[in-house]
């Protein structure tokens, strides 16, 4: 990391403390250095600077939020920020030929590196979260050994509602659960479910 | 005793009182590290209530050491910088009373209005001492802005208990606490650079009542409003009060007081802060917590900042409006 991103990330974790908090509670799981997806539900951007906030700086140096392509990379500051601050792994949310949108996944998760997965792959506006799509499912049936931890992201669409551009201070954290592992046989609608649940669980803990 | 203090000047008077301070944390201190040792030889014996007192009297430790270095630095670096720190104090509990309170989409432009202009304004007319601008600015003008911003934010739903829950936190938050810096900028006749001392006197007064208070409700049962407050009852009450006021005598040589004009105003002080402090457990109630600050935290039992200075919020605008009229400031 270059000076100006080392600046930007001290600024951007002293921000986001400030408004929020961005208090980790690690309850089904202690943070551990071991390769991890860490999947979480999905209601605002700035659902990313949080959880990326809330790990503790080991984990945070080893761990890669994934960034919707077409949004994160709009503008120079956006694709500098999401490249060099957050080390982000970008994704194509539509599908473009017949390149598989997991590839750029599955090779940082090759490279030994976790993750933080929104397996709503877009927005809600709902209190639940929407169904999850089948890339997490794929992932752990690729790397059986990589841990699936759920979190829970409280609050965080106060902070910055859809449409706002200045954020309000309001207290936020992050809820870590049990690591679910996927069944030797267990289909894919069932595990994806499952994992839903295991999510929103968190949400009364 | 008493005519060696009046020989130093009044910086070295304050600066004597944060030395006793010090020294009083730093017995404490060694006190807390010797009782932790002896914990560990008793560690077999697993008696949790010991180590939860322990663990208790540690935090509180820590809370004073930081309160006490939070009044030197405002102290030692002048007005200025107590008024931001106190306006700090502000804007975190005020998160923490937002946080609790559910808000919703179309509240947003109130909320930045509430954090990022009224606050700010607010510590800033106390900073340019406009005394009388800064106890209407709240009340009157802000009163109207906050409501009208939600209103222009075009959602009706359940908009009487939003805005109010919104304008009480402003009222505790913002308002109660800038009047205890504002304490800091009074023209007393014959008492120039000692006006911090005024601020520990409220602090420590009501902060002794509240603490008296808790200890004595231990003992008692039967509260008078048991779905409120387990630990409030009028003899509880009743000693708090008789220790603040005793200690606000006491403390009289301090301040620009004489010792009944003290006993005054340290019963004033301790009246507000009591119920105050009773009110916003309601509000806690309501919202089924028994701490103001983070979710995860308040399972463990560890408080917020707003459980400890709700007190002083409701006590400061009470105390420092007495001590204005008596004194004709």
């Amino acid at each position: 990391m270059n000076w100006r991103a080392q600046a930007m990330s001290t600024f951007l974790l002293g921000l986001v403390r400030l408004l929020t908090g961005a208090q980790a509670r690690w309850y089904g799981c202690p943070p551990k250095a071991e390769q991890r997806i860490y999947f979480a539900n999905h209601q605002s951007h700035a659902d990313l600077v949080l959880i990326w906030a809330a790990l503790p700086q080991e984990l945070r140096s080893i761990t890669r939020p994934i960034a919707a392509r077409d949004y994160w990379t709009a503008s120079n500051f956006k694709r500098w920020i999401t490249t060099e601050v957050f080390n982000a792994v970008y994704v194509e949310r539509e599908k473009k030929g017949d390149e598989d949108p997991l590839q750029p996944l599955i090779d940082a998760l090759e490279s030994g590196d976790s993750l933080i997965l929104f397996p709503e792959g877009t927005r809600g506006h709902a209190e639940d979260p929407q169904a999850f799509k089948s890339g997490i499912y794929n992932l752990a049936r690729r790397f059986p050994h990589v841990v699936l931890v759920p979190a829970w992201i409280h609050n965080v669409q106060r902070v910055m509602p859809k449409g706002e551009v200045i954020p309000v201070p309001v207290l936020c954290s992050v809820t870590f659960g049990e690591p679910v592992a996927l069944g030797a046989d267990e289909a894919r609608a069932d595990f994806l479910q499952r994992a839903r649940s295991a999510v929103m669980a968190l949400r009364e803990v | 005793m008493g005519s060696f203090l009046r020989s130093l000047s009044p910086e070295q008077q304050v600066s004597l009182m944060f030395v006793l301070l010090f020294g009083l944390l730093l017995i404490a201190s060694g006190a807390g590290v010797l009782l932790s040792l002896r914990e560990r030889q008793h560690a077999d014996d697993h008696t949790g209530d010991r180590a939860q007192r322990l663990h208790d009297y540690q935090a509180l430790l820590r809370n004073s050491w930081l309160m006490t270095l939070v009044f030197w630095v405002g102290w030692a670096a002048g007005e200025s910088v107590a008024i931001v720190l106190f306006g700090l104090v502000s804007f975190f509990i005020l998160r923490e009373f937002i946080s609790l309170s559910p808000t919703r989409r179309g509240d947003h432009r109130s909320l930045v209005l509430a954090f990022f202009i009224v606050l700010p304004l607010q510590y800033a007319l106390v900073w340019n001492q406009h005394f009388n601008l800064f106890t209407v600015f709240i009340p009157v003008y802000v009163f109207l802005a906050i409501p009208v911003v939600s209103a222009l934010g075009n959602d009706p739903q359940r908009f009487l208990e939003r805005n109010a829950k919104l304008q009480w936190g402003i009222m505790v938050c913002v308002y109660g606490m800038s009047h205890v810096p504002a304490l800091l900028l009074l023209n007393f006749p014959r008492f120039a650079g000692k006006t911090a001392f005024l601020v520990l006197f409220l602090v420590l007064v009501v902060q002794t009542c509240m603490l008296v208070q808790h200890l004595v409700a231990r003992r008692l049962r039967d509260p008078v409003a048991p779905a409120i407050s387990a630990s409030f009852h009028w003899r509880s009450w009743l000693a708090g009060l008789a220790a603040g006021g005793l200690l606000g005598v006491a403390l009289a040589g301090l301040t620009p007081f004489k010792p009944l004009q003290a006993l005054a105003m340290a019963l004033v002080a301790c009246v507000a802060g009591s119920f105050g402090h009773l009110v916003m457990k309601a509000i806690k109630r309501d919202r089924g917590v028994t701490h103001w600050g983070s979710a995860g935290r308040s399972v463990t039992g560890a408080s917020g900042l707003l459980d400890r200075v709700d007190a002083l919020c409701f006590a400061a605008p009470v105390f420092f409006h007495s001590v204005r009229w008596t004194f004709n400031l």
